[in-house]
Order: C-alpha cells, then sequence, then structure tokens
C-alpha cells in the first residue's frame, strides 16, 4: 500500500457512509427492483459523473478486487478514465480494460458484449432510477404505485407511445419488471442490452447519486422488458457488421470518418471488438486499409 | 466487573478491511441464497454468541441499528461488547430492530413481532440472526428463488422447528419480510425473504 493512501479513508468514504450503504445493498438484493432510499454523500465529482454508482462502488470493493469502468462501450472516455483513477487513488486497486479479467465492473450505459459470470459484479451509474417519474413526477405516488404494483398507467402510457409513433419509441431506460414484481428503469441503458440483465449469472447493483436511490437485481433473476401480445418487445437491430472487427449481433455506434458523409459502425464495446481483433477477426473497414497498404 | 473486560475485547484488528470482507461474504451470500460461507475474520466475540454472527454483528451495525438479543445473549457479555464495538443501541422492542441476534436452541415462537417494513418502504425491516448447530449437515431443504438457478439444497442442523411454518407466513408478506442470516459458529448462509423453502 502506497504512503500516501493514508491521507484518505479507504475508497475514500468513511466506514460509517459505508455500513449504511451496505445495508442498503443488502436489503436491495433481498427485495430485487425496489429502490432503498439511502443518505447519499457527497463526491468529489459532479452528480452527472456517477456518484451513486462510485459510492456503491466504494462501498463494495477490496484489495482483492479488480475494476473495470466502461462509459458507452468504452475505457477510454473522460468519464471511465476519472473514475477509475479516482479508484487506483484511494482504493489502490488493481484495473483493467478486460471483461473477463474484472471482478466489479462499473457502468454508465452498456453492458458488456461478453456474458459476465457468476462472481461478477456490474454496478450501473443511474441519473433517473424512477421509471414511473414520467407519469407521475411527486415521489410519495409513484411510491404508492410501486406499494399496490399500480403499474397499469405505465402500460397506457407505452400503448399510447404504439397509436403514435407505430411502435414503443424508446431505445434507451427501457422499463423491466423484476422477477414478476417491482417495474425498474435500467436507465440510461440502451433497450438492446435488457435481455442480458435477465437470468444473469453477474450480481447487478444499481446507484443513483442524486436521486439517493440503490436497487439490484440478483444472479438467475427474471428481468423482462414491458410489452405487449401485439407488440412484443424487440432490441435494436444493426444491418452492419462491425467495421473493425466484422461482429455481428452487437450493439454499435456510428463514427463519422469526413465531411462527404463517410461513415462507419464499430463495436461500442472497445474490449469487445480489440479482443476480436486480437483474435484475428477483420472487419469490412480494416480488410480494406490492409489491401490498401499492400 | 467481569462482564467489562469482556465487553471491551476482541473487535476486528483490521476493522476497515475485515469488515468490507466480511460484508463481502455476506452480499454474495444475499445474492446467492443458501451457499454456506466461512468467516476467517476473527471478531473476538464473548459466549455465547458466535464468530460468524460477532463478525456480522461487527461489520453491518452502528448507532443507526437497533439491535435485540434474544435472553441468553442479552444476559450475557454479548450486549456490552455490541454496544461498546459497534455503538449500536440495544433494543427490547423486536419491531425497533433492526438487527436481531439469536442463540442456537431458543425457541422461535413467531417473526410477526419484528419489523416486516412497509409496502411503501419493505427495506425498513428487521434481519435476524438466527445461530443453528451446523450448518452443511443435518435437515435438507430444497431452496429457489432469485440468486438461486433453478433450485439448490442446503443441510441444516438445529433448524428452529417452527421455522418453515413461519418462512412460508413470511414469504406471502413479501415485498414485506424479513430476511435471515443462518450462523453455525464460522459459518453463515443467507436467506432474503424472496426464497422459498421445501423442507
Ligand atoms: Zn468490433
Amino acid at each position: 500500500m502506497t504512503a500516501d493512501l493514508a491521507t484518505y479513508n479507504f475508497a475514500y468514504l468513511d466506514e460509517q457512509t459505508k455500513r449504511m450503504i451496505r445495508r442498503a445493498i443488502l436489503k436491495a438484493i433481498a427485495i430485487p427492483g425496489y429502490q432503498v432510499p439511502f443518505a447519499s454523500r457527497e463526491m468529489p465529482m459532479p452528480y452527472g459523473w456517477g456518484t451513486g454508482g462510485v459510492q456503491v462502488t466504494a462501498s463494495i470493493i477490496g484489495p482483492e478486487d479488480v475494476l473495470k469502468v466502461i462509459d458507452q462501450g468504452a475505457d477510454d472516455t473522460t468519464n471511465a478514465v476519472s473514475i477509475r483513477a479516482f479508484f487506483q487513488k484511494v482504493a489502490d486497486v488493481a484495473v483493467t480494460t478486460h471483461t473477463k479479467d474484472a471482478t466489479i465492473i462499473q457502468t454508465r450505459h452498456r453492458i458488456p458484449e461478453q456474458k459476465l459470470t457468476e462472481g461478477q459484479i456490474l454496478v450501473y451509474q443511474v441519473p433517473i432510477p424512477e421509471p414511473l417519474r414520467f407519469l407521475e413526477p411527486r415521489e410519495t405516488e409513484t411510491r404508492k404505485m410501486h406499494a399496490l404494483e399500480e403499474y397499469g398507467l405505465m402500460h397506457v402510457k407505452l400503448y399510447e407511445d404504439i397509436a403514435i409513433n407505430g411502435r414503443i419509441s424508446k431505445t434507451y431506460a427501457y422499463p423491466v419488471k423484476v422477477d414478476g414484481r417491482y417495474v425498474m428503469d435500467p436507465s440510461p441503458t440502451p433497450k438492446f442490452d435488457n435481455p442480458k440483465m435477465h437470468m444473469s449469472d453477474a450480481l447487478q447493483l444499481f446507484g443513483a447519486g442524486r436521486e439517493k436511490r440503490i436497487y439490484a437485481v440478483p444472479p438467475h433473476t427474471q428481468v423482462v422488458s414491458l410489452d405487449f401480445e401485439d407488440y412484443p418487445f424487440e432490441i435494436q437491430k444493426f444491418e452492419q457488421d462491425c467495421a473493425l472487427c466484422g461482429a455481428h449481433g452487437v450493439y454499435l455506434d456510428e463514427v463519422v470518418l469526413d465531411d462527404k458523409g463517410g461513415r462507419m459502425f464499430v463495436c461500442s464495446d472497445t474490449d469487445h471488438c480489440e479482443d476480436r481483433r486480437e483474435h484475428g477477426h477483420v472487419g469490412a473497414m480494416l480488410a480494406t486499409d490492409r489491401e490498401a497498404a499492400e | 466487573m467481569a462482564a467489562n473486560t469482556e465487553a471491551f475485547s476482541g473487535g476486528f484488528s483490521n476493522p476497515v478491511f475485515e469488515s468490507q470482507s466480511v460484508f463481502r461474504m455476506v452480499m454474495d451470500g444475499m445474492a446467492r441464497p443458501g451457499t454456506i460461507r466461512t468467516v476467517e475474520q476473527d471478531a473476538g466475540q464473548p459466549d455465547p454468541l458466535g464468530s460468524a454472527a460477532g463478525a456480522i454483528a461487527l461489520t453491518l451495525c452502528d448507532h443507526d441499528t437497533p439491535v435485540w438479543l434474544s435472553a441468553g445473549f442479552s444476559q450475557s457479555a454479548v450486549a456490552e461488547w455490541i454496544g461498546f464495538h459497534s455503538g449500536a443501541p440495544i433494543t427490547r422492542e423486536k419491531a425497533e430492530a433492526r438487527f436481531a441476534f439469536k442463540e442456537a436452541s431458543s425457541a422461535l415462537s413467531s417473526f410477526g413481532l419484528f419489523s416486516a417494513g412497509t409496502q411503501e418502504y419493505p427495506d425498513r425491516s428487521t434481519t435476524l440472526v438466527i445461530e443453528v448447530e451446523a450448518l452443511g449437515e443435518g435437515q435438507e431443504l430444497t431452496l429457489a428463488g432469485p440468486g438461486i438457478l433453478h433450485s439448490t439444497t442446503a443441510k441444516v442442523a438445529g433448524l428452529p422447528e417452527t421455522f418453515l411454518r413461519l418462512w412460508a407466513d413470511n414469504r406471502t408478506l413479501f415485498p414485506r419480510g424479513i430476511d435471515v442470516i443462518l450462523t453455525a459458529g464460522r459459518h453463515f448462509l443467507c436467506l432474503p425473504r424472496t426464497t422459498r423453502i421445501n423442507g
């Protein structure tokens, strides 16, 4: 352990705060999908930076852990780099960009493409934890709706969306029902990733700092995206393969190449893309580049 | 006073890291009900409190969590020990208790007086830590629910005979309900309120 670590509490938070958050996490696991209120602390970063996720990670992390942090699917954005550096500094933990090597993965949006395994923990940074908030601004009312399992209005709203748009237009923060009871917001995860939450081998923890809520999905737990018999839930489908690694059926980001309308689609999960390329997979763009070089 | 000396003794030698490690075992245990965990950390708890129960108390209790103790614990140095090391107030009111500790082979007549939380705030419920004779041997229980792929079995010796009936009642309260940790010396397993048990 480095000497300057002595000036911090391990993982930044004081022990009293960690205990309070730890108790909230245990209750969250015992009541899957239910939002446990907690006394969120000021963190040395702005709210938009995932202070809820950071507090959850800080309360669970130990010296043995290996931490991965992603923003969208990438490990190298400012947000991900800062959070990773924060934990290296205050908890002296090992970090990685490889999904398979991580014990804790903190994410702002995506769920990694590689299937998570038993023993891994996925920590989500959540801006708006309340799936009913767009229907009802009052916390006392949404809490009552969850208590009485009154989700009819939610279905009506989704159906109105179909009437207007011909489909459910939500592509992010698409509501799910956890273990047949609580409606939960996986926000701001793209709905493409919703099926990965269902019966996952990993423990999923959600922290909302500004809204002061923690919730959880235990491993092997049903997570079902809300839908209708005549309008079943569907994930986004990408026509293209990844231009760099040729991956099909993964979540792709559009990258603008020049000002003449040139663009390509690449894996949003950068670790997945790099790993595939290391294993010899080549996408159309890289193949063209190679031919040009030869 | 002999009891006081016992109360001041023990505690984690490295509270920050030991409580983190014990918490992770409890968290993993709650996330995977029925799996037996072993606490290597030494809580230095006085008899008749077991070491897993002692470590759990040190890890999770503080002045925000009133603690209820069964008669054998409250009449021993355990009450003062928990109070001294964690700062938790000891309460005689089960409904106030965020944590409750029950010694082995003491009667368990009801969960009803412990807090099951409210329909709006089901998290405001008691976590009941029950010492049993042994885990990994004895009566075989079949468990299912969140955290369990299909189903799993857990063996428990010395489970209070009323337990399965009380647990079935507890299940019907969902999302309200208490959560249970069974402890046996250094070992423990978790039973969150979602777990269905067949004896
Ligand atoms: Zn790719």
